[in-house]
Formats: C-alpha cells, sequence, structure tokens
C-alpha cells in the first residue's frame, strides 16, 4: 500500500486517481501509524514552502517523515520535493526535511516567463529506476517558481528553463524527488509513478 | 525548452457538450468526459471545461463531469466559468481541476483573484480576459461573454491581475473570435510584452497555420480553440505535427 500523505496541501486526489487508475493501491493518510505501515510514501504538495513545512510540522508527521524515508521508498511531487531539500527560501529561510542536501531558491534568470508552466523535456543525467521506462524524447508537466539547488551526483533528470532545472532527483537509495507532477503528465508521468509502484524495500 | 500547448476547450451545459462533435469512436458525442478523453488521445496539452449552466443542479452535474474526467484523463484541467467566491473555487479544485479560469467575476470583483491565489497558490488562478480594440495600440475589458464593456484600459488591467497573484493569462480577442482569421496578434504582442506571466492566445483560430503563427510572433505560450477542434476541421495532434514543421517545440 502506497501512504498519500494528507497534510492539507494540494493535489492528492490526483495522484490518488493516477494511482488507482494504475491499478497501485493506496490511501489518503494523515496518522503516523499508516506512514509506518505503508510499502511506500508518497508526498505531494502545490503551494508555498513555508506554509507546507508548517502544516507537516502541525501534522506530527515530521519525524516519521524523516525515519521512514530512510527504510522505504519515498516520493515528493512539486512542493513535496522541494521540502526534501535542507532549506527553503521562499518567503525567508526555513528548515526543510533534508532528506537531500540541497536547497529552493526563486528562478530568477531575467525575462524568464514565471511560474515555469507547461511541458518541458526531461534531459536524463544519471541513471534512475524511475526513469528505466523512460525514452529520450519525453516531455512532463511542470508548475513552479522555485528550483532546487543540489549536487549533480543527485539530479537523475533536469529540463532547461533559463538553465538547469532539476526535474528528477534521487539520493541513490529510497528518497526520490519530482519537481514535475507525474500524475498529470500523460502516459511518461503514468510510467514513472508505475515504475515507483514496482520498487521493493 | 518548454514546449507550446495546444488547449481544446470544451463548452458544457447541463452536463452535456454544447456543440456536437462527431469524434470516430466516441460513442455519445455530447458526453464531456468522453470528448475530453478523445483530446488527451490526440495529444492535448491540457483541457478547458467551460460551464456556462445557469442553474444549481447544472453545477452539481458539471462538477460530476470534472470529477469522472480526472479519474481517466491525466493532463491538467482547467474550469471556467460560474466562479464566483473562495468556495467555488475550493469545490472546483477538489473536483479535480488543477485551475480555474475566473473572467467576469475577477473584473467585477478583484480580490478574487488575491484571495485564491493567497489560498490556492499562483499557479491554479487562470484570469481570462475578453478584449476589443477601441483605438491605435488600445483595446478595453469586457465582461459578460464579451458584452458589456468596462471602460478598462486593457494593459492596466493586466499589471492589476498580475500583482494580485494571477498565474496565468487567457486572452480572448472579441474582434478576432468567430472570424477564423488567425489570432489577434497585435493585441496578444501587447500583453505579453507587459507581463511576466504566461499568456494563452485565444479567438480567430481558422486554420492550421493560425497556431505556428501564434507562436512565432507573440511571447504566447499556449493556444485555445473550441469550435475548430469540435467539428473536426482540425485534430489537435495535425496542429502539432504542423507546429513542430515549423520549428516550434511541441510535447
Amino acid at each position: 500500500m502506497i501512504a498519500i500523505i494528507d497534510y492539507g496541501a494540494g493535489n492528492i486526489f490526483s495522484v490518488k486517481n493516477a494511482l488507482d487508475y494504475l491499478g497501485l493501491e493506496s490511501a489518503l493518510v494523515k496518522d503516523e501509524k499508516s506512514v509506518r505501515e505503508a510499502d511506500k510514501i508518497i508526498l505531494p504538495g502545490v503551494g508555498a514552502f513555508p506554509a507546507a513545512m508548517e502544516m507537516l510540522d502541525k501534522s506530527g508527521l515530521v519525524p516519521v517523515i524523516r525515519q521512514e524515508a530512510k527504510r522505504k521508498p519515498f516520493l515528493g511531487i512539486c512542493l513535496g520535493m522541494q521540502v526534501i531539500f535542507e532549506k527553503g527560501y521562499e518567503f525567508g529561510e526555513h528548515e526543510g526535511l533534508g532528506l537531500i542536501p540541497g536547497s529552493v531558491r526563486k528562478m530568477e534568470e531575467p525575462g524568464l516567463v514565471i511560474p515555469h508552466m507547461g511541458w518541458n523535456k526531461l534531459e536524463k543525467l544519471n541513471d534512475c529506476p524511475l526513469l528505466e521506462n523512460i525514452g529520450e524524447e519525453e516531455f512532463v508537466y511542470f508548475v513552479h517558481s522555485y528550483k532546487a539547488h543540489t549536487e549533480d551526483r543527485y539530479i537523475a533528470a533536469y529540463s532547461q528553463y533559463g538553465g538547469r532545472v532539476p526535474a528528477l532527483v534521487w539520493d541513490g537509495n529510497f528518497v526520490y524527488g519530482a519537481q514535475f507532477h507525474p500524475e498529470k503528465s500523460g502516459n511518461t508521468g503514468l510510467n514513472i509513478l508505475k515504475s515507483f509502484g514496482g520498487l521493493i524495500k | 525548452m518548454l514546449a507550446k500547448r495546444i488547449i481544446p476547450c470544451l463548452d458544457v451545459r447541463n452536463g452535456k457538450v454544447v456543440k456536437g462533435v462527431n469524434f470516430e469512436g466516441v460513442r455519445d458525442v455530447g458526453d464531456p468526459v468522453e470528448c475530453a478523453e478523445e483530446y488527451n488521445k490526440q495529444g492535448a496539452d491540457e483541457i478547458v471545461f467551460y460551464d456556462i449552466t445557469a442553474s444549481f443542479e447544472g453545477r452539481g452535474v458539471f462538477l460530476d463531469v470534472v470529477r469522472e474526467t480526472a479519474k481517466k484523463v491525466f493532463v491538467p484541467l482547467t474550469v471556467g466559468g460560474g466562479i464566483k467566491t473562495v468556495d467555488d473555487i475550493r469545490e472546483t479544485l477538489r473536483a479535480g481541476a488543477d485551475k480555474v479560469s475566473v473572467n467576469s467575476q475577477a473584473v467585477q470583483n478583484p480580490q478574487l483573484i488575491k484571495d485564491g491565489a493567497d489560498i490556492f497558490g499562483s499557479q491554479c488562478i487562470c484570469v481570462g480576459i475578453d478584449a476589443k480594440k477601441i483605438a491605435d495600440r488600445k483595446w478595453t475589458v469586457y465582461i459578460n461573454g464579451g458584452r458589456v464593456d468596462m471602460g478598462i484600459d486593457l494593459i492596466d488591467w493586466v499589471h492589476t491581475i498580475e500583482e494580485l497573484g494571477a498565474g496565468e493569462i487567457c486572452l480572448n480577442s472579441i474582434d478576432a473570435d468567430g472570424t477564423k482569421e488567425g489570432f489577434d496578434i497585435e493585441m496578444l504582442r501587447a500583453v505579453c510584452d507587459n507581463c511576466s506571466i504566461p499568456v494563452i492566445a485565444s479567438g480567430g483560430a481558422g486554420k492550421i497555420g493560425d497556431f505556428a503563427e501564434v507562436f512565432e510572433k507573440t511571447g504566447a505560450t499556449a493556444a485555445l480553440a473550441a469550435s475548430l477542434f469540435h467539428f473536426r476541421e482540425l485534430t489537435v495532434g495535425q496542429v502539432k505535427d504542423y507546429c513542430r514543421q515549423h520549428g516550434v517545440i511541441m510535447r
């Protein structure tokens, strides 16, 4: 069972719909026990970094997420990907979950239309289990104004938008993060979620 | 590189598509869920549902359509029409919409844009604008489906909504709409040059070359059409192939 963490932020129904469509068993959860018992965890999210961290703090799930993400496959989506880094600089400096080294900052290249909204091509940088069924000319759907800054070795794929935008990150173990929305990225996104569903503890 | 988006729009009344469509393999031509699935197969980058229902009962049926579509179509869904309050936005997003499009209501109550953006994020607030030319390089904003001139300067309104937190603009040209003579290049340029949020071109698409033209000549990041796709004059796939052949990046 995949636990979709419901902490009051964002597109949880879209993620649930996509997993249902793929026949992957999932549940919206908001308690510690369900997170511990799940085989895998998805952390969705839309909105602002500090608001999301505040809601996560209030939910009391931060410690259990930090522990469980070391034991079983964990996927953060969009803002849920951004909060897996150490720090976010949206409305001041805020602490993230710190599951992957790095920070999240505003995209600020001159003349760039913000938010980065629409379909962009995935450029593979490092091998990653979630990209096994993904070809060279595949696009995924992004909506965001902040991007991750992290070492290349954590970047499985990026997209070009005023420079490199980390699209899919992986710690090499259980922690994955997608800046794009796999649940809104057509068949490419569904394939990525299917690969996530096939990962084993 | 970011791809340009092709967006078909479906007008829905009491849970049925208003304009008749005739897709092969679609059993019920009036069923918006099946039409959305067909557009998805054709490669639509996003799908817009526009609710033209007047009644409370119709609204419930419409949201059921959104809910059903969100279970089968995994590209972004934008929902417009009948959104007057923050609660309407919440209800629409909870039904499975990724964005809401507000138009007349935003002109009459600009605070709706700010409240919506503050609570749900700018990314899900698209502001639809109907505008008409009144003088050289000057346009005003209309409401109620292009029937009422509000006397507001288009560029002033664009600045206002960007400051209020709109995440995207869907710009419909009243002059071009229905003419099939191409998008309103001059107006789109004026708006794209005066804002830094994405702009969807709407109104006037009549032939395949119109889409490549709008992407070549303006900063629009997406182009929307309704009847052209409804009546199968063109498929989304044909439009995207043509744009690709003309050097426009497409998914």
